[in-house]
């Protein structure tokens, strides 16, 4: 298994090189609106759905691990949270700047995908803040349970800023509904890219988060070993059986 | 262009934001492979 | 075994009367929320020509934190006499508990804000130009879409480090849809520029998804020991 991390990185690497040299090259076309800079897109809408897919991955883990307590889910919880944030930061990095060359402001409070994406940013960052500062055995319980409180709310963020919009002035975007076969396929692959790239990173954190209990069930030993020796000491008859 | 400053800045910020990331995961495996070991010889 | 309501309304007048003997938390709410008022007051001149568009956020943003700060001190009798333990192990069913600190804190704030509000009108010179009679379902749905959820994560902040903080840091991005609509509704209703349908439904589906799950949920959060 341990052998089969580096193949894969180094792939994955290869993928997201070719990825990038797809985007900015001339075999997919200009703009004729926005010219360069929508290549952005290549970056920006593809992280925007690794994220969305890892925050479906820990509603659903966070289930099942409100149903089954299996520790499993809840890693599985926790990692697709701290990795669906990152991507998440991409997002709300990329969508300003790419909006103020466009649209000529950095922010449109009535934009639904970039105010909803903040939204489920501060959702997704309060449930990693809240299993930091929880420090007791529940932690996974409560998370859980916030995390599907956060995926219920997350279609009616949609529909309120949806419908407050159409109440507001909106920018002018330009450019129709319908990408070009050339662009779409690019996105495609820049996404495949992401995908590899967003399970590594998976895959490590995982790792990373069964080291950690690793150590925190050293240290519970280390001190329960020490209260058993430390009472032994204390008792006056001690029949000690080791 | 004033916009391709746009494109590329994008792009750079998309990798600094992966690149930190990792970084921090890097980090905490060696503190914890520390701890472990520290653990390992205490006993 | 007494049944869910009769266990509530019990829970409920006890709180009440705790509440109305000792006033120290009454009176200070009170307090707060006057000063919220006039600091407003002095951040956002009631005189000018837009006023009556910010109004409805500036009103909501100040009971927003008198809720914050009185669903802090939800819990916190509970703890002091270890309440939560003889609840955990009693038959009583959860809801009971949970809707009682609930339906308590809604009459609370509610209070709160009947308090408030004449201030606001008379501050900022408000009258209504839509349909005033809406004001009323979009308060109370409101309130209670915050009081609902504020109950159920203060409940969640009780075994946290910083508790205080972590209330509005759990609450503030779960209720940004219902703010929306408390917001954008009151607007519409003050100016009388678009109809505040849309967000009296948008609150009342706001707050059955988010009482059902925390009926659903409070139970495992009590008992997760």
């Amino acid at each position: 298994m341990k052998r089969l991390f580096p193949i894969l990185a180094v792939l994955t690497a290869i993928f997201l090189a070719y990825a990038l040299h797809l985007a900015l090259s001339k075999a997919t076309p200009t703009d004729a609106l926005q010219g360069d800079v929508y290549r952005i897109i290549y970056y920006h809408v593809p992280s925007a759905w690794s994220a969305f897919l890892l925050f479906l991955i820990n509603f659903v883990a966070s289930v099942v691990y409100l149903i089954r307590r299996s520790p499993k889910a809840d890693i599985v919880a926790v990692v697709s949270a701290e990795v669906g944030v990152v991507f998440c930061t991409i997002v709300l990095v990329t969508g300003p700047i790419w909006a103020r060359p466009v649209w000529g402001i950095w922010w449109a409070p009535g934009d639904i995908r970039l105010t909803s994406t903040l939204v489920l940013w501060l959702i997704y960052v309060s449930y990693l803040v809240l299993r930091r500062f929880s420090s007791s055995a529940q932690t996974q319980m409560l998370a859980a349970a916030l995390a599907v409180f956060g995926a219920l709310d997350v279609p009616l963020v949609y529909f309120s800023i949806w419908f407050f919009r159409t109440q507001h002035p909106q920018p002018v975007i330009g450019g129709g509904g319908s990408m070009d076969p050339p662009m779409l396929h690019t996105l495609l692959i820049s996404w495949l890219a992401f995908l590899c790239f967003a399970f590594l990173i998976c895959w490590s954190r995982f790792r990373l988060e069964l080291l950690k209990r690793e150590v925190e069930q050293a240290h519970a030993m280390e001190s329960l070993v020490g209260a058993g020796e430390s009472a032994k000491a204390s008792l006056p008859l001690s029949r000690s059986s080791r | 262009m004033n916009a391709i400053k746009f494109l590329f800045a994008a792009y750079i910020a998309t990798w600094v934001i992966h690149a930190s990331y990792i970084g921090t995961l890097v980090l905490r495996f060696r503190r914890l492979r520390q701890e472990l070991q520290e653990l390992g010889k205490r006993k | 075994m007494k049944s869910l309501w009769a266990v509530t309304l019990a829970t409920l007048v006890k709180d009440i009367r705790l509440e109305w003997r000792s006033k120290d938390a009454l009176n200070s709410m009170l307090f707060f929320s006057l000063l919220v008022v006039v600091i407003f007051m002095f951040s956002f001149d009631p005189l000018a020509e837009e006023s009556r568009h910010i109004v409805g956020g500036l009103v909501w943003v100040a009971f927003l934190f008198a809720a914050v700060v009185a669903l802090n001190q939800t819990w916190a009798r509970e703890l002091r006499n270890q309440v939560l333990d003889a609840y955990r192990v009693s038959p009583a069913p959860a809801n009971a508990l949970f809707l009682a600190k609930a339906l308590g804190n809604f009459i609370f704030v509610i209070v709160l804000e009947a308090l408030m509000t004449p201030l606001f009108v008379i501050f900022y010179n408000l009258h209504v130009l839509g349909p005033a009679w809406q004001l009323i379902p979009i308060g109370l749905l409101g309130t209670w879409a915050l009081v609902v959820n504020g109950t159920f994560f203060a409940a969640m902040s009780l075994r946290t480090r910083n508790r205080e903080i972590m209330l509005p840091l759990l609450l503030f991005p779960i209720s940004i849809p219902a703010v929306l609509g408390m917001v954008a509704g009151t607007t519409a209703i003050l100016t009388g520029e678009n109809s505040a349908h849309f967000y009296i439904v948008l609150l009342l589906t706001y707050d059955v998804v988010f009482t059902t799950a925390c009926l659903g949920l409070f139970g495992t959060i009590l008992h997760a020991e």
